[in-house]
């Protein structure tokens, strides 16, 4: 039998066994949440952000193999990113950084996209609320 | 690395009797059963042998088995066959909510092609109670078919009583015995039903093999259409090694069932008490008591199926989950969401289900390495982080 389920990518697979960046922050500049159980996972994404770089990315995820390498990687790829760097980010590319996803897996990089736009934009209320301007 | 497999619900290892008793047939003895010298002879008599010995196994006649390629094929043929042939007294057909989607999406293409679908719902257990059978027969009611054992959460039905239900209203009772036959006593006259579908692989012998039982004077409309092999119902020259096997397969299941489900009975009841003693938080899914002698079912909380199965195979562990994330529709166990449990619960669904060749060994095993994967995808659950704060917070 072979080590690794043949679905999976051994990039997928390392990140899934070994993720990078797991728990929680303490006092984040911006928190993402998304996704249900109904749909199978729950993705929390917190990031720490200074002079509009993001300087520390963390996560916490409720889900698959997939789910757990996509948040993984998305939190390596956003550290020292700007703002407008780290929108830029879609979930193909971190799909791609994972060489590849199964198709019916597609869904968890889009979770990961989304958790991760989600905590820019809690950070970017979060600066207009404290009166600065948000970095555009 | 320890190899354990515990993964016999989805197919069991073929035993080395039933492999050897194919061979012949995958080599010299080749023929087609239909020809009249002696090839055919050689192959004809194999399989009515075989045919026999599937009858046996279930108390049948062996004129009354039909060979299939798979127990979803005999799913197929009894759900669609028996509700065709009867659609002119009636376009409505009855099955639980648990049902394997073998018998459940037969019963949806006959939604599509005109007739009426209920849904019988479960208990917490999975149990289906008679009377709700009862309740949902109807005057136009042309079957009723009920599984014999759940094969996700192993729980088994009360056949006999749910069978006299529909004898009394004159329906015709199929049930998906695949998760029983060959492995717990089944007998077809005393549970009163009219057909049951089985499969080889279920119980030691080849995939790619299963058989249909239909209690003679019962109408069924031929699956393929072709030649008149298995008495004009299901054309196409039959898989001679295959059905060779299947019946060496019941032969030895007929022979050694008390000893198997003492076996197998052991090592499951050890598991269902000690890995909920083992992990925090995890539930027993299916019947306590009647469920199937080598299946511990469980789910366990605020965490993933395919996470802990996937870090479970690379520690050696073969088990199966019905999470949304194995499966390729994404979608939560059907069986789970009908007895009940909530999504996020029903995503840390765990199968375990032995097999002849499991010892008690193979119990420590999981115990071992099974409760550091569990800790491991808590820390990174964002369910068990709210569940700690909330429950530390209540103290």
């Amino acid at each position: 039998m072979p080590d690794v389920p043949s679905q999976y990518s051994e990039k997928v697979m390392e990140h899934f066994k070994n993720p990078r960046n797991v728990g929680e922050m303490e006092n984040p500049d911006g928190v993402g949440r998304v996704g249900n159980p109904v749909c199978g996972d729950i993705m929390e994404l917190y990031i720490k952000v200074k002079d509009g770089i993001i300087v520390d990315a963390k996560f916490k995820t409720f889900g698959c193999g997939a789910a757990i390498a996509t948040s993984s990687m998305v939190t390596e790829m956003v550290k020292g990113k700007t703002i407008e760097e780290a929108l830029k980010i879609s979930n193909k590319a971190v799909a791609e950084a994972l060489d590849g996803l199964p198709p019916v897996k597609m869904h968890c990089s889009i979770l990961a996209e989304e958790a991760l736009k989600s905590a820019i934009e809690d950070y970017l209320d979060n600066s207009k609320k404290r009166g600065r301007a948000a970095k555009r | 690395m320890k190899k354990v497999y515990l993964d016999n619900a989805s197919t069991t290892p073929l035993l080395p009797e039933v492999r050897e008793a194919m061979l012949p047939f995958l080599g010299e003895d080749f023929g087609n059963p239909s020809c009249l010298h002696d090839w055919g002879d050689t192959a004809r008599e194999a399989m009515e042998n075989a045919r026999t010995e599937v009858a046996q196994l279930i108390g049948a006649d062996a004129e009354e088995i039909i060979f299939t390629a798979s127990g979803t094929e005999s799913n197929n043929f009894a759900v669609k066959g028996l509700a065709l042939a009867q659609q002119n007294e009636g376009k409505h057909v009855v099955v639980s909510a648990i049902e394997h989607f073998s018998v459940l999406h037969s019963a949806k293409t006959l939604e599509k092609w005109g007739f009426e679908l209920s849904l019988v719902p479960v208990d917490r257990y999975g149990v289906i109670d008679p009377e709700d059978v009862r309740r949902s027969i109807r005057k136009d009611t042309v079957l009723v078919s009920i599984m014999h054992a759940n094969n996700e959460v192993g729980t088994i039905e009360p056949i006999k009583e749910i069978a006299k239900v529909a004898k009394e209203r004159g329906v015709v009772f199929h049930t998906d015995a695949v998760a029983t036959a060959g492995t717990i006593p089944v007998d077809v006259r005393e549970l009163g039903i009219d057909a049951l579908s089985l499969a080889g692989n279920q119980f030691y012998g080849p995939k790619g093999v299963g058989a249909l039982w239909v209690r003679k004077g019962v109408r069924i409309l031929p699956f393929l259409d072709g030649g008149v092999q298995e008495g004009g119902r299901r054309a196409g020259t039959e898989n001679i090694p295959a059905i060779v096997g299947l019946g060496k397969a019941a032969e030895l299941a007929r022979m050694h069932m008390k000893t198997r489900i003492e076996h197998l009975s052991r090592l499951r009841n050890r598991l269902l008490t000690e890995l909920p003693n083992k992990i925090d938080h995890v539930v027993v899914t299916g019947h306590p008591q009647n469920r199937l002698p080598g299946h511990a079912s469980f789910c366990v909380e605020f965490i993933e199926g395919e996470a802990m199965l996937m870090l479970l195979n690379s520690q050696g562990v073969a088990v199966t989950s019905g999470s949304a994330c194995t499966s390729r529709a994404l979608k939560a166990s059907h069986v789970l969401i009908a007895m009940g449990l909530p999504h996020a619960l029903a995503q840390g669904s765990l199968l375990f289900s032995f097999g002849l060749d499991n010892t008690s060994e193979d119990i420590d095993y999981v115990l071992e390495v099974l409760p550091p994967i569990v800790d491991r995808l808590r820390q990174m659950s964002p369910l068990y982080a709210k569940f700690t704060k909330t429950s530390k917070g209540g103290q």
